[in-house]
């Protein structure tokens, strides 16, 4: 059952600016759904919109079957975790915690019972005499994760919230909102531009650009299967490899033929001739002294279990995932392990397997 | 180079200080010594009064005199340090707190032609105060407002305001919104993140812009003298009418009650005064 549901949202600036196009999304009851895309996408706006923070231009948001398009924030009962976690510099951790029971009408001992209970669930019961100023930023966006949490709100709402950490604190974060998520099973809506957080956080993804979805579904969804060029570059990191061409017939079979090298690549899957591109992650990319595709070595990205090594070629750049040492300047043939590739269609730039 | 940069400063320190260093001076001397031909400035105890050289003996006696009233019945200084203090303070919460709340609504609201109504508020200061004085004294007449505190109240309020404004959207627009965005999504009224997130976030803008105000009020001299001059008179207005002495000007008393008149204001910029900085420099950076 839809728990939150976004029906032909969008939203215009009085300036002119159309930020959100027009978003439809169902999220279930429970979920964890992260919304992506670059900056200036529409994610954090159609976010902004969830909580009533900014106001629809169209559309109709609709939370636990209610429709609350026109309702004030603070009608809907959302928690909203931002970005530069807006702890309230004049108050302890204590008092920012117990901010949002306060205004509730919360008898006084409930408020202090439900302050700890919930500090001590995200950890942060040593610092409730601590000011802002005095946390680290994973302790701060602790804190505020507490206050967003205290109230017990039907949908958590964050905005970029590790967007300011540092990287292993994120990482650490990350894993602790999943699972604080899963424990409480609340309905959250995540904006981020980072896909990789994206894909370790999410149970589905939305890919956004440019105020509309690209894309909806599951972090190996996005990934195995993306969209269109767009999501294919985007998701992944690096992004898919990109080539060129139209698919031809050969023999009665479907062949990829490359824009700018005599070949005719064996296509796994059927698909009617037309120009083309066909994307393949680079851990489908091997050096193979009898491969297709020649090219220079330009770039040997070292990543400790692995590497990820940057082949300028006639169709472009390819990158490869290896495990040997590319020097730099070095020849080497690919092989392409078509059995997971993907086609997407030259003009448009769908998948093919979409449409 | 270094040699002159501390010709330059202490030249231009001296140069500052010497009008106060004199009042100083001044208010510890008895009347004969202030106003003798050759000017004293060594205080050595002991020296006869009146006496030629440089040095003076110092004395106490000008702060005694301060307190004393000129005739029984008669208002004494510390009446007038209480009227001055009463306009002060008045009009200068009044300036802070309208300010305060106008610098929220531009800092905050789609206001129609908000830039225009912000220049039009400085605009008022664009002309020098004393321009309006008569057709303010003839209005001020017609509602029996001249020599009554609140009359000087109102007449401040009004010319701080404008600075209160500014000053206050400075500091207003750098508290990020997202404390009012949490706290709304939580449930609080808009009036209720003002009073209880914004106000305790503006209190050191709002100390800044109250030093500002109080010490334009307190120390106004044209418009009190022109409306104030019978009842409710301010210190300033009070010294200027002691030139008119019967026994010659009487400087050691104006001297010394000046140095008590200023005392407050000068403790209460220093209390403040790393605000301050902070104050005059805001929104010039941006960060």
């Amino acid at each position: 059952m839809s728990f939150l549901r976004l029906s032909s949202v969008k939203k215009t600036y009085p300036d002119g600016t159309v930020a959100v196009k027009g978003v439809d999304l169902d999220v279930k009851d429970g979920e964890f759904v992260v919304l992506l895309g670059p900056s200036g996408c529409g994610k954090t706006t159609t976010l902004r919109m969830v909580a009533g923070l900014e106001t629809c231009s169209a559309g109709k948001i609709e939370l636990a079957g209610v429709d609350v398009t026109s309702l004030r924030p603070s009608q809907r009962d959302v928690g909203f975790v931002f970005q530069f976690y807006a702890l309230y510099p004049h108050l302890s951790v204590r008092e920012n915690v117990a901010f949002p029971l306060r205004c509730a009408g919360v008898r006084v001992a409930e408020i202090h019972a439900r302050v700890d209970q919930v500090c001590e669930r995200v950890g942060i019961s040593p610092l409730l005499t601590r000011y802002p100023a005095e946390l680290s930023g994973g302790d701060r966006q602790r804190v505020a994760l507490a206050r967003a949490m205290v109230r017990r709100p039907r949908v958590y709402l964050m905005d970029e919230p590790l967007g300011t950490l540092d990287a292993d604190q994120r990482l650490e974060m990350c894993e602790f909102i999943r699972a604080q998520q899963q424990e409480l099973g609340v309905t959250t809506l995540y904006v981020t531009h980072d896909q990789e957080e994206a894909m370790s956080i999410a149970d589905r993804i939305v890919v956004m650009v440019d105020g509309n979805i690209r894309q909806i579904g599951s972090p190996t969804g996005v990934y195995d299967d993306p969209a269109d060029l767009f999501v294919a570059g985007f998701v992944g990191s690096p992004g898919m490899n990109l080539i060129d061409g139209a698919v031809e017939r050969r023999e009665g079979r479907p062949v990829f033929v490359p824009k700018r090298s005599p070949l005719a690549l064996p296509l796994p899957m059927e698909g009617d001739s037309g120009p083309a591109t066909l994307g393949i992650r680079p851990e489908y990319v091997h050096a193979n002294a009898h491969g297709p595709l020649g090219g220079v070595v330009v770039l040997d990205e070292y990543l400790g279990s692995h590497r990820f090594v940057h082949v300028e070629t006639r169709e472009g750049r390819i990158v490869m995932r290896s495990n040997q040492p590319h020097p730099p300047g070095s020849t080497v043939s690919l092989g392409l392990d078509l059995t997971h590739c993907r086609l997407f269609d030259g003009l448009s730039g769908r998948s093919r397997a979409h449409v | 180079m270094r040699a002159l940069r501390w010709v330059t400063i202490v030249l231009g320190v001296m140069f500052g200080l010497l009008p106060l260093l004199w009042l100083v001076l001044t208010a510890f001397k008895h009347h004969p010594d202030a106003i003798t031909t050759t000017a004293k400035f060594v205080p050595i105890p002991g020296t006869a009064v009146g006496s030629a050289g440089v040095a003076f003996s110092p004395t106490l006696e000008a702060f005694g005199a301060t307190g004393r009233a000129a005739a029984d019945g008669e208002p004494n200084f510390l009446d007038y340090v209480l009227n001055s203090a009463i306009i002060g303070l008045c009009s200068t919460a009044a300036s802070v707190g309208l300010g305060t709340s106008c610098a929220y609504g531009f800092s905050r609201f789609r206001i129609a032609g908000a830039k225009d109504w912000l220049f039009f508020v400085l605009s008022t200061r664009f002309f020098p105060p004393l321009a309006v004085v008569a057709p303010i004294l003839i209005m001020y007449r017609s509602v029996h407002l001249p020599n009554t505190h609140l009359g000087l109240i109102i007449l401040y309020s009004a010319f701080n305001l404008s600075l209160a404004t500014w000053l206050m959207k400075g500091f207003i627009d750098e508290i990020p919104r997202a404390y009012e965005e949490s706290a709304v999504v939580d449930g609080y009224s808009r009036m209720a993140t003002f009073f209880r997130l914004i106000l305790p976030q503006a209190r050191t803008g709002m100390a800044v812009t109250a030093v500002f105000c109080i010490i334009s009020s307190w120390n106004e001299f044209g418009f009190a003298m022109t409306l104030n001059n019978a009842h409710a008179v301010p210190v300033p207005v009070y010294f200027a009418g002691l030139q008119g002495n019967i026994e010659g000007v009487p400087w050691p008393r104006i001297a010394a009650g000046t140095l008590l008149f200023v005392s407050p204001i000068v403790a209460f910029t220093i209390m403040v005064r790393k605000h301050l900085l902070r104050g005059v420099t805001f929104g010039t950076i941006k960060q």
